[in-house]
């Protein structure tokens, strides 16, 4: 199987749209909005602080002369901004958000008000411990649910999203080997072609070097030509299960033991563990460190692009290299290790400056407790019968990138669409014009045009039977001739097809006034 | 469960039409031995159990918010406007996904937009990036940066850069062979990097104010950096103090990062946080992390979209410029709102309300018998000298429900010599009471 190179294309194809111009650009419900820049006064502020009382000046003549020219907006032109620019976004709370590999399930609103009590988000990292001992139990809690779902030994809490993870995972390998004296000779990484693209670019910066494996026929790890890649300067593999064309790896523990026969570490990508929850567990499997993203598997919300929270279970080989701090549990209470000694001796150091994303842990345990074992496995379950009914209902116009069931997300590719002048992104780009968000489209690249459907267990079976009937729609309609239809999508979104093309040849990545008016904003 | 929408007789049709008999039929790919095992964990619960469970957690805390408190050291206690959380709850920005299709997410990119140009502005810099996890681990890519810039695998940190951003970036710059020397902490803030710069240096890393408090003039540093050809990294982990200092790009940094929470996020026990980013034009290319830029759609109208993603680890793979994927999208969109409702003028008010509060917060302890005052020239924050030992008298304290700062043996666990300094930080949340709460409490202690 060959890589995808084609790309995705990044300009926009014109096509003609209806005239649904009006005179002030706004359409109904979707208002134009200026940036603040553009509408704020200097001398605005949405804020009434009172007025210090003293002049007392111990800056020690570093005091900011000049001004940095950011207006401000009062309360109700603050609200209306961003309330305008809320309704330009598409969102889970709207409908299907089907992007494969994201999990983009429910965010129950129960998670925001306990991550927001005062006892839990209003706490410090550096207060004394004596007055935290609620937020290390509740970090002891959820680890100990961690450890419980996916039967490893250990966890480290403070990878702050999914390749933050893998960094403390392929991290912990990298100290492992150090501790062998093999640092210096086991320098290569196997990973999937499939592989997600933080894999690669985790251990790159590791100082590794990444070579790719094959995926058979099946879409899955070759595992001939993976054991043919083995040798003494093998570090370890990095392999996503269930992988990325939505499959279960059931050569799995075969991977776990030639690669532990070759003396290197498992680590295992977790993005997709929400198939598996409750159903089977990584430790089972020979996996020496998984990460788990709890913006993903345990509904805390993507929040259009994080925060993410990124715990890394450890197997029993590389717990000891495991980051600080840790939370411990002690005779006279809960304690952080936040050093290196004892049993932290060998810790590889720090991740980050706190404690990792306590926020996200709070939403997260309240996600678990509330489904319990019995309804984190129903979860799994609805999971994946829900992808396995988008497979089925499709497959009768689209194609399937290969034979079989699926996991929790179901996969094709394009051939569906040959000649017919519509390609992927015209497909997804039709999607939106329906109302929904696209699937993930153009991955993995192993498959040709990919879309990766991942519905979620969020899902009802009538929102899924009308999605479906959208998609069968617009595959009927691309092969009937509808080319151009697609080719101007979409024409009912806030905006058309956007040039990518050109936003990166000349990138302007912030405002600056218009030529001739002076504003301390602009560049220096 | 409520948060499940099949029910038993969707399933069973479902499972008809997809054509099996059993769900386990799609897991057959599951070793039989590893399938269904046995989790010993509770079974589902209500919503009120919940709260109640999570309710019983959050009460063994002591709230900052509750009373008399003075911890800072990276993350502090500010007031944030309601409008902040109202906004940041709308289910288009909560519950939206990175913006990959950019014709239904322009609110995502356009607040994203808004953001990075605050803090290009803020910081003094040319452009800014859609946010880092936080201040620490944008510190560490930055050392990453410029050693991709400078081609030169040497990192300088002075002793005033906060310790845990020190070990960040010590650990990841060490994974690609780097040398990094770190100067030692010295709580006056005297004592330098100058000399330790030398042409193998990729980049010299500067905290100010610096983890005890003190204001760092940058310049000099500056100058020094860029005669042996290596980069300014300027830190700054207390973002309101950027309404009242000169900013690091005016005291001539290559790299500013940050640690954003102060600016509209809660204390979260130490995360999610926001981290920023900012640098000069011309290193644009070697940044970590995703941009937003701006462009126009088919019909010509102006929009906005990720941008440069070549450098981006979803299209360069090993190549890329960082592993970094998910960021901090929400607690940025908190920054901005925040930062729109300030202002300028807010931010300039509110920047003079802390340093008057820690001001009047350091009179109130340098007369205290025995308390020194390290910092003579600070912010927000700055270092004492106690008679004795820090973390003990915070402890006794703590037990009055004052929470005094942060002891030297929190930050240096393996330097006996600070064992007694406490650093103390004041907001414009702290009152006079507070601050003769903590004066009189000190007094009792030695």
């Amino acid at each position: 199987m060959s890589m995808n190179n084609q790309g995705r294309p990044t300009s926009p194809k014109t096509g003609a749209a209806p005239d649904t111009s009006t005179h002030t650009g706004n359409k109904a419900l979707q208002i134009e909005e200026a940036l603040i820049f553009e509408t704020g006064h200097m001398s605005g502020t949405g804020v009434d602080l009172p007025a210090p009382k003293s002049k007392t000046n111990r800056l020690g003549g570093n005091e900011r002369v000049k001004s940095f020219g950011l207006p401000g907006l009062s309360e109700p032109e603050a609200m209306r901004h961003y309330v305008r620019l809320s309704q330009k976004n598409y969102a889970i709370d709207m409908g299907p958000f089907p992007l494969g590999s994201c999990t983009m399930k429910h965010n129950p609103r129960l998670n925001e008000k306990m991550a927001r009590l005062p006892g839990l988000g209003d706490i410090h990292p550096l207060q004394p411990v004596s007055t935290v001992q609620g937020a290390l139990e509740l970090i002891d809690t959820l680890a100990h649910w961690l450890k419980e779902l996916t039967g490893m030994p250990a966890v480290a809490m403070s990878p702050k999203a999914g390749a933050h993870g893998e960094l403390c995972g392929m991290v912990a390998i990298k100290s492992a080997l150090e501790a062998r004296g093999e640092a210096g000779t086991r320098t290569r990484v196997l990973a999937p072609e499939s592989a997600h693209g933080t894999n690669p670019a985790t251990a790159a910066q590791c100082g590794f070097k990444v070579d790719t494996i094959p995926a058979d026929e099946t879409g899955r790890v070759d595992l001939a030509a993976f054991r043919e890649k083995l040798g003494p300067d093998v570090a370890g593999i990095m392999v996503t299960n269930p992988n990325t064309c939505g499959l279960f790896e059931r050569d799995i523990r075969a991977l776990a033991d030639a690669v532990h026969e070759a003396s290197g570490y498992f680590y295992c990508d977790g993005a997709n563990f929400n198939a598996i929850m409750g159903k089977a567990r990584p430790g089972d499997l020979g996996i020496d460190a998984m990460h788990i993203n709890l913006h993903k598997t345990f509904s805390t919300p993507h929040g259009g692009g994080g925060p993410g929270s990124g715990p890394t279970v450890l197997s029993d080989a590389l717990a000891p290299f495991a980051p600080i701090p840790y939370v411990v549990h002690s005779s006279n209470g809960f304690r952080l290790v936040e050093k290196r000694e004892g049993p932290a001796s060998e810790s590889f150091g720090r991740m980050t400056a706190f404690h990792g994303q306590m926020g996200m842990f709070v939403r997260a345990l309240s996600y678990m407790i509330s489904h319990g074992s019995d309804g984190l496995k129903q979860a799994a379950e609805d999971a994946v019968l829900n992808a396995n009914y988008v497979l089925a209902r499709l497959k009768t116009e689209m194609t399937p990138a290969f034979e079989g069931s699926c996991m929790h997300e179901a996969l094709f590719d394009d051939r569906f669409l040959e000649n017919t002048g519509v390609d992927t992104l015209d497909f997804a780009k039709a999607m939106i014009d329906e109302g929904y968000h696209p699937m993930t489209m153009y991955f993995p690249l192993v498959v040709h045009g990919a879309m990766l459907i991942e519905p979620t267990e969020s899902e009802s079976k009538r929102e899924l039977d009308k999605f479906c009937d959208a998609l069968l729609a617009l595959a009927k309609a691309a092969k009937a001739g509808e080319a151009d239809k697609f080719k101007a999508a979409p024409v009912h979104a806030p905006r058309r097809r956007l040039d990518e093309t050109a936003a990166a040849r000349k990138p302007v990545l912030r405002w600056t006034p218009p030529e001739g008016e002076e504003s301390s904003l602009a560049a220096e | 469960m409520r948060y499940l929408p099949l029910n038993d007789a969707d399933r069973t049709q479902m499972r008809e039409t997809i054509g099996i008999t059993g769900i386990d039929d799609l897991f057959e790919d599951v070793p039989k031995d590893a399938l269904n095992p046995v989790i010993d964990l509770p079974l589902h619960i209500g919503e009120l159990q919940v709260e109640q469970v999570l309710g019983a957690l959050a009460v063994k805390n002591r709230a900052a918010g509750a009373g008399p408190f003075f911890v800072g050291a990276g993350a502090y206690k500010h007031h944030v406007p309601a409008t902040v959380d109202h906004i940041i709850q709308r289910s288009e920005f909560l519950t939206s996904y990175t913006p990959y299709q950019p014709e239904i997410a322009q609110g995502t990119l356009q607040y994203l937009f808004e953001f990075q140009t605050q803090v290009a502005a803020l910081t003094g810099m040319d452009v800014a990036n859609a946010s880092m996890y936080d201040g620490s681990t944008a510190c560490a890519e930055a050392a990453l940066m410029a050693k991709r810039i400078t081609r030169r695998g040497r990192v300088v940190m002075s002793g005033g850069l906060h310790p845990h951003y020190a070990s960040v970036t010590r650990m990841n710059s060490e994974l690609l062979g780097d040398e990094v020397v770190l100067a030692p902490a010295t709580p006056d803030g005297k004592g330098e990097v100058l000399d330790l710069i030398d042409d193998k240096t990729s980049c010299v890393i500067v905290q100010t104010p610096d983890v005890f408090g003190n204001i760092r003039d940058l310049t000099p540093v500056a100058e020094a950096a860029h005669q042996k050809g290596a980069l300014l990294i300027a830190v700054v982990t207390e973002v309101v103090s950027l309404g009242a200092l000169k900013s690091p790009g005016e005291m001539g940094a290559d790299i500013v990062v940050g640690e954003g929470q102060s600016i509209g996020v809660s204390l979260n026990f130490g995360g999610p946080y926001v981290g920023l980013f900012a640098t000069r034009q011309k290193f644009t290319r070697q940044m970590p992390g995703r941009l937003c830029g701006e462009t126009t759609d088919a019909a010509g109208q102006r929009g906005y979209v990720l941008t440069l993603s070549t450098r981006e680890q979803h299209i360069r793979r090993d190549k890329a410029t960082s592993n970094i994927c998910t960021n901090s999208g929400l607690c940025a969109l908190s920054f901005t709102v925040h930062m729109s409702l300030l202002g300028e003028t807010g931010l300039r008010q509110l920047a003079a309300l802390n340093h008057e509060a820690a001001c009047n917060t350091a009179d109130a302890l340098s007369a205290v018998p025995g308390v020194k005052v390290i910092s003579s020239s600070y912010f927000n924050e700055f270092t004492i000298h106690l008679p004795r030992n820090a973390a003990e008298v915070v402890e006794e304290l703590a037990a009055k429900d004052i929470i005094a700062g942060v002891p030297g043996s929190r930050l240096w666990p393996e330097e006996g010599d600070k064992a007694n300094l406490l650093i103390v930080a004041a907001t414009e949340v702290t009152s006079s009471d507070h601050i003769v709460a903590l004066a009189d409490a000190l007094k009792e202690a030695f």
